[in-house]
C-alpha cells in the first residue's frame, strides 16, 4: 500500500519529460552553454553588439554589467558603447517600433531574455538555420522559424545555404568569410552570451547554491541529534 | 556568574513576566499552545507538512514585501520591473525566486496536508470546522495565486488571466457582466492589473491569515488527530488529566518539526538555487515574453497546481452551447473537499483500519487527480485521435472525461463505500 502511494506521488515526475518534448517539433542542435568561460561571453557580447543590437534592445541589460564577465570600464566605452551613452545605462536601439514592424513586417523583438523564452538550443540552432528562399521578401527563410521576418544578418560570415525539401538537410552553396566550424563557434559564443545576459546572476546563483545545501546539511544533522536527544524519553 | 548575581536576574526576568502577564495572557498562551497543549505521541513523516505550511506561508508574505518595494503595477512598467528585480536589486533574484518557488511549494505542501487529513480522517467529528476552515484556506490560496500569476506580465500570465475570467461569463444571464466587473474593463489591462495587485498584496493575504488563525485555534480546541484516529483524550492521566498518549506539542513536536523544515529547505533551496523554472512547471518560458494583447499563444496551460481542476474543465462537453457545465464542474471539483465530513459514514477515522473498498477508491482518486493534472499541462490532441468508431474523438479528452468521472464518484458514492467497507477494530491506545 505504501510503495503505492508513493508511486503514485512520483508519478506527475516521470511524465516531466513528456510534456517538454511533445512541444518541440524541430530537432534543435545542443547549444554550447558556459557561464565560466569569460572569453567566449566576451566574443558573444561583441557579436552581439555589432550584429544584433541595431535592430534588436537588450533593455533589462546594462553595460557595466559586463565588467562581470572580464571586461574593463574603457574596452566598454570603447568598443561597445554609441557615441552619447553612458556606461550605466541599457542597451536601448534607435529603431522606431512602428517603422520597423512596417519593414519587416513584425518590430523586433527585444533580446534580454530571450534565451528563457525560447531556449538557447533554439536560439543557437536558429542563428544556424538561415536558408535562401526567393519566396520571401528578404529573399531569406529559417528552418526553426519558418517565415521569418529577419534577414539572415551574419549571411557575409556563414555564406548562403539551401534547403533540400525532401531531406530537410541544409547545405552550404556560396561559403561565407568564416568556415562552417569557425561559424558555429561564433554562434556557439553569441549564444552563451545571450544565455548569461537572459539571467546574469545565474552563475552566481549556481554557484551559491552549493554553500547553502552545505549550511543546510549541516543543520539537518543538529537539528535531527536534537530532535533524538529529546525523544529519548519517549516510548 | 555569581549565585546571588543569578537570582538577581531571574528575579527581574520574573518581574518583568508578571508585569506582562498583568496585562496580557503570554504564559497562559504559551501554556495553552505549545507547552501544555498535549499532541499524540504517533505523529509520522505525513504530520510535518502543516507547520511547513505555515513557514511557507511566513516566507511569501516576507518576500512579497520585498518584491512589493520594487514592483510596479503598471502594464507598461511591471514586466521590466520584474527584470529590473532580476538584474539590478541587490538579492532581487533571490527574493523573487523564492517567491515563485514558495508559490509553487505552497501547493506541494498543502496537497500532502490535505491528503494526509484525507487518509486519517482528520476531518471527521469533532474537527469538521477545522476542516472547513481549511477548505476556504485552499480556496483563498488559489486565488491569491491566480491573481499573483499576472503580476509579472507575461504572457502566460495575461492568457492565463483572459481565459479564468472569461469563464466567468459562461454563467448565465450575469456572466458577461460579471466577468467585465472583474476585469475593469473588456479585456485584461492595465486596470486589471491594478486590482489583481491590490487583491494580491492585501485582500487575500489578510482573509489568508485570517482564516489560518481560525484553522489553529478550532484544532487547538479539539486536539489533534493522529494516525490511528483515536482519541487520546478519552484516556487521562487520573492525577494530572493530561492524555495518556499525549506529550507536549513544544519541546517535543518544534525540535522534530525543527527536523521537517531542515529537510524542506534543503529541497526548497535546491529548487531555487538550481532548477528555479523546474523545467517549465514553476515558471513557464513563455511568460518571459511581455504580455501582447493581440497574440495569443498556441497554447494556453494554467500552473501545475490548476491542472486538475483545468482539465475537468476542459473535459465536461458544452450543453446546449454554453460552457457553463465545465465551469460548474469545475468549481464543484474544488468544492467537493468541503463535504468529506458528511459524505464518510465510516465507523473508524484512519486508513490503517479501514478495508479494501475504501483503499480502492482512494487510490482511484488519487489516480485520477494526478492524470487529470498531467493532462491539464498538455494540449488536448497530446495523444492523438480515436478512429471513426468514436467520433475522431481526442484520446486525452476521453481519458479526462473518464477521470473526471472517478473523481466525483469518489465524492457522490463515499456514503455508500464508507458504510459496505470492512472495518478492523480500533484499539484503546495509540500504536507506534
Amino acid at each position: 500500500m505504501k510503495k503505492l502511494l508513493l508511486t503514485l506521488l512520483l508519478m506527475p515526475f516521470l511524465a516531466m519529460p513528456l510534456a517538454v518534448s511533445a512541444s518541440e517539433s524541430v530537432s534543435l542542435d545542443k547549444a554550447p552553454i558556459d557561464a565560466a568561460d569569460h572569453e567566449s561571453l566576451q566574443r558573444g557580447a561583441r557579436t552581439f553588439v555589432n550584429y544584433c543590437l541595431n535592430c534588436h534592445s537588450a533593455n533589462y541589460m546594462r553595460y557595466n554589467r559586463l565588467l562581470e564577465i572580464g571586461l574593463t570600464e574603457k574596452q566598454i566605452k570603447d568598443n561597445l558603447l554609441l557615441a552619447g551613452e553612458k556606461i550605466g545605462d541599457t542597451m536601448k536601439v534607435a529603431i522606431n517600433k512602428k517603422d520597423a514592424a512596417k519593414w519587416f513586417g513584425a518590430a523586433p523583438p527585444d533580446l534580454s531574455v530571450e534565451v528563457r523564452a525560447r531556449g538557447a538550443d533554439w536560439v543557437y540552432t536558429y542563428m544556424r538555420g538561415f536558408y535562401r528562399d526567393s519566396t520571401r521578401a528578404t529573399g531569406w527563410n529559417n528552418t526553426v522559424f519558418d517565415k521569418v521576418g529577419m534577414p539572415h544578418v551574419l549571411y557575409e560570415l556563414q555564406g548562403e545555404q539551401e534547403l533540400n525539401h525532401e531531406t530537410h538537410a541544409l547545405k552550404l552553396v556560396k561559403p561565407g568569410k568564416l568556415s562552417v566550424e569557425e561559424y558555429d563557434v561564433l554562434v556557439g559564443d553569441l549564444t552563451n552570451f545571450m544565455a548569461y545576459m537572459a539571467e546574469p546572476a545565474k552563475h552566481q546563483r549556481n554557484q551559491l547554491g552549493w554553500f547553502v545545501l552545505l549550511f543546510l546539511g549541516v543543520l539537518l544533522v543538529l537539528t535531527y541529534k536534537l530532535k533524538k536527544a529529546y525523544w529519548k524519553e519517549i516510548h | 556568574m555569581t549565585d546571588k548575581n543569578k537570582s538577581a536576574l531571574s528575579s527581574a526576568l520574573n518581574g518583568g513576566l508578571n508585569w506582562v502577564d498583568a496585562r496580557f495572557p503570554l504564559t497562559s498562551n504559551v501554556k495553552a499552545h505549545l507547552t501544555e497543549y498535549y499532541a499524540p505521541r504517533n505523529f509520522n513523516f505525513w504530520y510535518f507538512f502543516g507547520s511547513l505550511a505555515l513557514l511557507v506561508l511566513v516566507l511569501q508574505i516576507l518576500t512579497g514585501i520585498f518584491l512589493t518595494m520594487h514592483y510596479k503595477p503598471d502594464a507598461d512598467l511591471a514586466f521590466g520591473s520584474v527584470e529590473y528585480i532580476m538584474r539590478d536589486v541587490p538579492w532581487g533574484w533571490l527574493i523573487r525566486y523564492m517567491h515563485s518557488t514558495g508559490a509553487s511549494m505552497f501547493f506541494v505542501v498543502v496537497y500532502l496536508h490535505m491528503f494526509r487529513g484525507i487518509i486519517y480522517g482528520s476531518y471527521r467529528n469533532p474537527r469538521e470546522l477545522i476542516w472547513l476552515f481549511g477548505v476556504g484556506i485552499f480556496l483563498v490560496l488559489m486565488g491569491e495565486a491566480f491573481f499573483g500569476y499576472l503580476l509579472p506580465w507575461g504572457q502566460m500570465s495575461y492568457w492565463g488571466a483572459q481565459v479564468i475570467v472569461n469563464l466567468f461569463s459562461a454563467i448565465p444571464l450575469i456572466g458577461p457582466d460579471v466577468s467585465e466587473w472583474l476585469r475593469g474593463d473588456y479585456l485584461v489591462s492595465d486596470a486589471t492589473l491594478n486590482r489583481f495587485f491590490a487583491f494580491h498584496v492585501i485582500a487575500l493575504p489578510f482573509v489568508l491569515v485570517g482564516l489560518v488563525v481560525a484553522h489553529l485555534i478550532a484544532l487547538h480546541e479539539v486536539g489533534s488527530n493522529n494516525p490511528d484516529g483515536v482519541e487520546i483524550k478519552k484516556l487521562k492521566d487520573k492525577k494530572t488529566g493530561i492524555p495518556l498518549d499525549g506529550i507536549p506539542f513544544h519541546p517535543y513536536y518544534t525540535v522534530k518539526d525543527l527536523v521537517g523544515v531542515s529537510v524542506f529547505l534543503i529541497v526548497f533551496s535546491a529548487i531555487v538555487f538550481f532548477a528555479p523554472e523546474m523545467g517549465g512547471y514553476f515558471l513557464e518560458a513563455n511568460n518571459f515574453v511581455p504580455a501582447d494583447p493581440l497574440k495569443t499563444p498556441s497554447h494556453i496551460a494554467p500552473v501545475w497546481y490548476f491542472t486538475p481542476y483545468y482539465s475537468i474543465l476542459r473535459a465536461v462537453p458544452p450543453i446546449l452551447n454554453s460552457q457553463f457545465p465545465g465551469v460548474a464542474a469545475m468549481g464543484l471539483s474544488v468544492v467537493a473537499f468541503a463535504f468529506l465530513p458528511w459524505l464518510d459514514r465510516s465507523p473508524v477515522k484512519s486508513i490503517r483500519y479501514r478495508g479494501m473498498l475504501y483503499k480502492q477508491w482512494l487510490v482511484a482518486f488519487v489516480v485520477s487527480f494526478l492524470v487529470l493534472g498531467y493532462l491539464g499541462t498538455v494540449p488536448s490532441n497530446i495523444w492523438g485521435q480515436f478512429g471513426a468508431w468514436m467520433g475522431g474523438a481526442d484520446r486525452a479528452t476521453v481519458v479526462a472525461r473518464i477521470f473526471t468521472a472517478v473523481y466525483f464518484l469518489f465524492f457522490i458514492l463515499m456514503p455508500w463505500y464508507t458504510k459496505k467497507d470492512k472495518t478492523k477494530p480500533v484499539p484503546e491506545r495509540v500504536t507506534g
